[in-house]
């Protein structure tokens, strides 16, 4: 048996230790968020963050995640009360028919975590593994700019009160 | 006395130097300013395909950037050389200069204004290519669009930063001259011989360096190349299989030999350049290449190729076939860590690296076959499991995802021991876990911080 | 159809809340037509507003609880344009009633009007327009029934937020209004509909209803089923299209860790497993056991053009007029090629079916639940009753990909294993090898000039495939159908006829060419196995004509987009283009970097939905062929627009689409099957290489009808990006994809 720390809780996981974690998440614990989209590493769609990295969960077996920090986009928030990326998302309407967009919205936090504030072209070569076949992609960068300026404004006033 | 022998020896000393600096320096070839438009259409187009095997396009266009602009930092174990601008900007390129000029850069490493230039820029290769190729080089590099893009310092530290430093370097160790055919060699060889050591400079990476970072006398003996290993092409090649004509054609032409597998790191760019190379010079190149490993026995060659064929495909795991799942807990360190590694394989590798069925389609070779899983040294194999294999944009072509985010340095090391003990009937190599990390702190391709 | 379509009343109870209880009738007319997008109209029925005609009753539509909770009945599919949102709107409209309390039921052949495919921008023009006149009635009905109650003249009276108001203050809600069958009548053929300038609902942006749950992980698609017992399936294709297993022994695999039957029907081939990662190693287990004796070759990719075109093809004359042979000052002539591409998915198509009790249930995001029933029906050889199809979104599929084929694959495990559940997803070298392509397509085109740089004569010739092979009743447009031990035999295919067309859908020009004549070559045999893509023929026929165009323009020394409104009349498709022309800055001969093209391209989608026209800019790297798109500006005219940042979303969506078509993708083969078989043999645009901007302008056309939208982008993004490629480097590509090497093969050293 093996103990994954998923959004903070410690959840006790029998299945075998080579299993991938997409279907881990999927099948054991219901997470919808991280999708099977190619098994391969190619598209991005089971994105989840891994120590603040996004990484493919397809291919990242259970047995080497003992003791790190893993996040799926039901950590980040709810429909009501929506994390500040998944707000973005929202308010950006950046979604066609959404499969990929779990995935996005996991690799753009885990942007933002390592740089908050972003340029474009940055944005674009971050968000490269990822694909989108509706061609939602527009939406998808005004939502990471979208974000980049909240996360950064709400961290301000921290900001302010440490000098 | 001792002041007069003092005074001797300052003065053959400076005479000494004065003769260096004399025979060091160059005179400016004053500026020509050429029209695009007079240059035959039939040389530019053989210059388009000398430049493709001169690669250099890779080390004269920073990434994302214009086409032979400049700004592509080279890092040597000396510091970081940024590939100047070769457009015809009259400027910041070389717009200004003659033919004369550019030949002189090409075979003595001096650039218009008679300045040394360091040997990142392997004039050492390039003084071995003809007049006419050289005339068509120039020819093509003068019709390309001008871009105006001032050259980035080098990052060189104090007195390696001294432009004489190269003109020593060359005393030592440039050996002038064009290419001498072997007549006892065939046409092809011959053309094949004069592109891989002069123009296509494929030593520069692939022949070890000694300390002032000249090639050594084991030509093609393996060197590194951004942070690579470019493996030994003579008979010490780490590859299983032979190579023969056929899979270095393959190689260069498709970027996939289906007896060694993909090109990674810097051949991936190699590999690019040369689709603009019609396949005569790649056959040529392929046929020389082929020879470097010296005389063979053919029965020898086919017997090698079978045994490392049959071995690999013993060594193939089927993803149906189930691992030991939990961690041995007796048995040495090494054990121990191979045996995590092959939880770590059937999890994040198996899926594509595995034999049998018809999944996954783009299915890459066996991984006993697989030279940076049978090299010395586990360079390549950690730096591709830790950036992946990535194709150019619109390109088709293997896409293996980096698991630089998703394994640890010791899980790395685990599953590179596993795979070195799984597939390579090797001996284990030594402190995987230290080259891991020291490979993260230096990605290459280098990698902007997000 | 000369004879009557058979209407059969299914009455379900579906909803009991609040005391009330609420029925509703889903009428449906049996053996709808499968066409692309097109109803049968029933002889003898008045001609009804939109999907009326065929579901003309309006609980079929519509149904109102005892608590004022609304229920919307749609046939149509969200498939991820965002129609869901679009038709609340349209009923929230014409009912009064808040948004929120509407609930949307998608298509279902137990609940639903069945209306056919969700394909051919049909849906709001379908759907919308039947939702938008069936609400207006209902509130007609709402206030016939208060004016009852309130002893009070209709004309008095008027709707408002869930209630009947009165002019002298009083109000009744509509909760307190409804008792049971009210709305159980045929609709009128006309409809007490407002003035648009009244409108508070529609052509104002509403967020899509389903995005927060996507954004969150709330359970949206069918791929996210996970009922009670249900099992993982995966299916072991053959090698190729014409192989037949020949040997398996499955001893081994029924023993693996959660494998819980293998299932075997000719040369159909699955296995199912407690869990998906199980289910998965099974797979690859059982494929590396099976034996399959491959027969049949593919033509030859490098002479693929020149194959089809030699094929024998059915030839129609969709366009005469005056004398095409006419010639003017200077005559021009192109042929245009589009390689065979593929839908690509993200999301491996996916389906849950269950068999109990004698019934078939599938959870499917197939676009066309009836005919889906009708085509499960025949494989199963049960009667149509027995099988039930509910719509449940899946990943976007832009037409017609394998979501109908995986429906197949669920239903033949599920009824091997009766009682569970069984999901099957199919694995991403299925979906890129098995899935029916876009057709390839070749068309050639032919024109003179007058002296005055007008178009005087025009020759149009479409070879093409059919572009819909979606499953219609013969369950052998199936594709495990086709594999079983009694085999089912591919239908023969069937061309969809003009005005809407499929390969030579927008094959006529909208321009004014006195003398023309437009020859569709229909070609029966298929080489490789194709069906629907978004837009169909129109995307190769808008990116041919109006490369050609440019062409001319060119030929007449015309800017383009003058040479395009010299030869239009129609005024809704003038004012796209110089809107286009103006927001983007359209300069004749405008000074450019060098390398920087300008590119300008125009459609009215089928000729007969929505106005596109599209302009953009450009780098093409001269040492590479390389790419990079710069700002794109797009005006579109859908009619009324009923929310316009669904139609900006789908808009923006048809331009990275179409750019990532038209400048990368090709399905590619070789002798023994396809080679194209995921994301790194068939790449698509990444995030790098996305346009700097694009913007979408819309020309609101408040009372106008709605007109289909979602594909009328891509056919102009296809020529705008040949067409700045052209000026950018004089070269004139008329091969798609527009490549890196192909340009650069065109520009030359």
């Amino acid at each position: 048996m093996i103990v994954l720390n998923i959004n903070g809780n410690p959840e006790q996981i029998e299945a075998d230790p080579h299993t991938p974690l997409l279907y881990v998440l999927r099948d054991d614990l219901k997470l919808n968020a991280a999708k099977f989209g190619c098994g391969l590493g190619q598209c991005g769609a089971c994105t989840v963050l891994v120590d603040h990295e996004p990484v493919f969960s397809c291919l990242l077996p259970i047995s080497v995640l003992e003791g790190r920090y893993i996040r799926t986009v039901e950590g980040l928030g709810t429909a009501d009360k929506p994390g500040p990326v998944q707000r973005a998302f929202i308010d950006e309407q950046a979604a066609q028919c959404g499969y990929c967009i779990a995935g996005m919205v996991m690799r753009a936090q885990g942007l933002l975590e390592h740089n908050a504030a972003p340029t474009e072209a940055q944005i674009r070569d971050y968000m490269a593994p990822n694909l989108c076949r509706c061609g939602t992609q527009m939406r998808i960068l005004r939502a990471v700019r979208r974000a980049a300026k909240a996360m950064t404004a709400s961290l301000d006033p921290i900001h302010e009160a440490s000098k | 006395m001792i002041g007069r022998l003092l005074a001797a020896v300052v003065a053959v000393i400076a005479i000494g130097f004065g003769a260096f600096y004399a025979w060091a320096w160059n005179s400016e070839i004053p500026p020509a300013n050429p029209s695009a438009a007079s240059f035959d259409p039939g040389i530019v187009a053989k210059g388009a395909q000398l430049a493709a095997i001169g690669d250099c396009a890779v080390c004269h266009t920073q990434t994302g950037g214009k086409p032979y602009a400049g700004g592509f930092p080279l890092t040597t174990p000396f510091g970081t050389i940024y590939g100047p601008n070769i457009t015809p900007d009259a400027q910041t390129g070389i717009g200004a200069w003659s033919e004369a000029a550019f030949r002189r850069a090409m075979r003595s490493g001096v650039d218009r204004a008679g300045n040394h230039l360091y040997p990142a820029f392997p004039y050492d290769h390039f003084t071995k290519a003809t007049d006419s190729d050289l005339s068509a080089i120039y020819a093509f590099l003068m019709t390309r669009d001008p871009v105006q893009q001032a050259n980035r310092p080098l990052a060189l530290s104090p007195p390696l930063n001294w432009r004489l430093f190269a003109a020593g370097w060359k005393l030592l160790f440039l050996t002038r001259g064009v290419f001498q055919p072997d007549p006892k060699q065939s046409p092809e060889w011959n053309r094949g011989a004069y592109l891989v050591t002069g123009l296509g400079h494929c030593g520069a990476c692939h022949t070890p360096r000694n300390a002032f970072g000249a090639e050594n006398d084991d030509h093609f003996g393996g060197g590194m190349g951004e942070g690579w290993l470019a493996p030994a092409l003579n008979a010490n090649s780490p590859a299983p299989v032979p190579w023969n004509a056929d899979q270095i054609y393959a190689y260069l032409r498709h970027g996939f030999a289906d007896q060694h597998g993909f090109a990674a790191g810097p051949m991936q760019p190699v590999v690019q350049s040369l689709r603009n190379v019609p396949d005569g010079a790649l056959r040529a190149i392929a046929t020389y290449v082929s020879t470097l490993p010296g005389p063979q026995d053919p029965a020898e060659v086919e017997r090698r190729t079978k045994a490392a064929l049959d071995f690999a495909r013993s060594r193939d795991i089927t993803v149906a076939a189930k691992p030991s799942a939990e961690p041995a807990t007796t048995g040495s360190a090494a054990t121990r860590q191979a045996s995590s590694g092959a939880a770590i394989f059937a999890g994040a590798c198996a899926s594509c690296h595995h034999s049998g069925g018809t999944l996954p389609v783009s299915r890459p070779i066996s991984l006993g076959l697989s030279t940076p899983v049978n090299e010395p040294d586990p360079t390549n194999l950690i730096r591709i499991v830790l950036g992946g294999i990535h194709p150019l944009p619109g390109d088709r072509g293997p896409i293996m995802p980096g698991f630089a985010g998703a394994l640890t340095d010791q899980q790395i090391a685990s599953l590179a021991s596993y795979v070195r003990s799984q597939f390579s009937g090797q001996s284990a190599w030594p402190d995987v876990a230290a080259t891991v990390s020291k490979l993260r702190q230096t990605p290459s391709p280098p990698m902007e911080a997000p | 159809m000369n004879a009557p379509a058979q209407v059969s009343l299914t009455r379900r109870l579906f909803l009991a809340t609040g005391g009330a209880v609420v029925v509703s009738f889903a009428v449906a007319p049996s053996g709808a037509v499968a066409q692309e997008g097109a109803m049968p109209a029933a002889p003898g029925t008045p001609p009804l507003p939109g999907s009326l005609k065929t579901s003309p009753m309006l609980d079929s539509w519509i149904a109102m609880d005892g608590q004022g909770r609304v229920t919307v009945f749609t046939g149509k599919a969200e498939l991820g344009q965002g129609i869901s949102t679009a038709l609340i709107q349209c009923a929230a409209e014409e009912l009064d009633v808040n948004v929120d309390a509407i609930t949307l039921v998608t298509a279902d052949t137990e609940r639903t009007p069945n209306e056919g495919y969700t394909a051919g921008s049909h849906s709001m023009q379908d759907s919308g327009t039947a939702i938008l006149n069936a609400a207006a009635q209902v509130r007609g009905i709402l206030i016939e029934l208060a004016a009852t109650r309130l002893n009070l003249p209709a004309n008095q009276l008027h709707a408002k937020s869930s209630a009947v108001l009165a002019d002298d203050g009083r109000s009744v809600s509509y909760k307190d209004l409804v008792t049971g069958q009210d709305f159980h009548r045929p609709a009128g053929p006309t409809s007490p509909l407002k003035d648009p300038r009244t409108f508070t609902v529609i052509g104002k942006s509403m967020p899509r209803v389903d995005i927060p749950g996507k954004v969150t992980g709330a359970p949206m698609y069918v791929q996210d089923m996970r009922p009670d017992g249900m099992l993982h399936a995966r299916v072991v294709r053959p090698p190729n299209y014409g192989a037949k297993l020949t040997q398996l022994d499955t001893g081994a695999i029924e023993k693996m860790p959660g494998v819980v039957k293998v299932v075997r029907d000719g040369s159909f081939l699955a296995v199912a497993a407690q869990g998906e990662f199980q289910a998965i190693q099974a797979l690859h287990a059982l494929s590396a056991d099976a034996q399959w004796d491959q027969t049949g070759t593919l033509p030859d990719p490098a002479t693929i053009y020149d194959y089809v075109r030699a094929l024998p093809s059915n030839d129609t004359t969709i366009l005469n007029q005056g004398a095409p042979g006419q010639q003017g000052v200077r005559a021009l002539r192109a042929t245009y090629h589009r390689p065979y591409q593929s839908h690509g998915s993200i999301g491996p198509s996916c389906a849950v079916a269950l068999y109990d009790g004698g019934k078939m249930t599938v959870w499917t995001h197939t676009q066309g639940v009836y005919p889906l029933r009708d085509t499960l029906a025949d494989m199963l050889h049960v009667p149509k009753e027995q099988v039930h199809c509910i719509q449940v979104e899946g990943s976007g599929c832009y037409g017609h990909n394998a979501a109908d084929d995986v429906a197949a694959d669920a239903a033949l495990i599920a009824r091997a294993i009766p009682g569970r559940p069984i999901r099957v997803q199919w694995m991403r070298e299925d979906e890129h090898g098995w899935e029916p392509f876009a057709p390839l397509m070749i068309s050639q085109a032919a024109a003179s000039l007058d002296d005055s740089g007008k178009i005087v004569s025009w020759q149009y010739d479409v070879w093409s495939n059919t572009h819909n092979m979606r499953p219609a009743g013969p369950a052998g447009n199936l594709l495990a159908a086709r594999y079983l031990a009694q085999p089912f035999p591919e239908p023969a295919p069937q061309p969809i006829p003009q005005p809407e067309g499929g390969g030579d859908r927008n094959g006529i020009p909208l321009y004014r060419v006195p003398n023309a004549r437009v020859v569709s070559h229909f070609i029966p045999a298929m080489p490789l196995r194709v069906s629907a893509m978004r837009g169909l023929g129109a995307y190769h026929n808008v990116f041919s004509i109006e490369s050609f165009i440019d062409e001319l323009a060119d030929a007449a020394k015309a800017d383009p987009v003058e040479f395009r409104l010299r030869h239009l009349d129609d005024p809704r498709a003038r004012d796209v283009i110089m809107k286009v022309r103006d927001e983007f800055g359209w300069e004749t001969n405008a000074k450019l970097p060098r390398g920087r093209g300008r590119g300008f391209a125009f459609a009215r989608y089928k000729n007969l939905a929505a106005y596109c026209a599209i302009a953009l800019e450009l780098d093409v790297e001269r040492e590479t062929g390389n790419v990079t798109l710069g700002r794109v500006v797009t005006a579109v005219d859908s009619g009324q627009a009923v929310n316009p940042d669904g139609i900006r979303n789908q808009i923006e969506g048809a331009i990275v689409q179409s750019a990532s078509w038209s400048l990368y993708e090709e399905v590619t083969f070789d002798r023994n099957g396809i080679t194209s078989r995921d994301w790194s043999s068939y790449p698509i645009l990444r995030f790098p290489a996305m346009p700097a901007s694009v913007d979408v302008h819309i020309i609101d056309r408040p009372g106008e009808r709605f007109l289909g939208t979602g594909e009328a982008g891509q056919g102009p993004m296809a020529a705008a990006i040949a067409n700045a490629v052209f000026s950018a480097t004089g070269a004139r590509i008329r091969d798609l994809p527009l490549s890196a090497r192909r340009i650069k093969t065109a520009i030359g050293v």
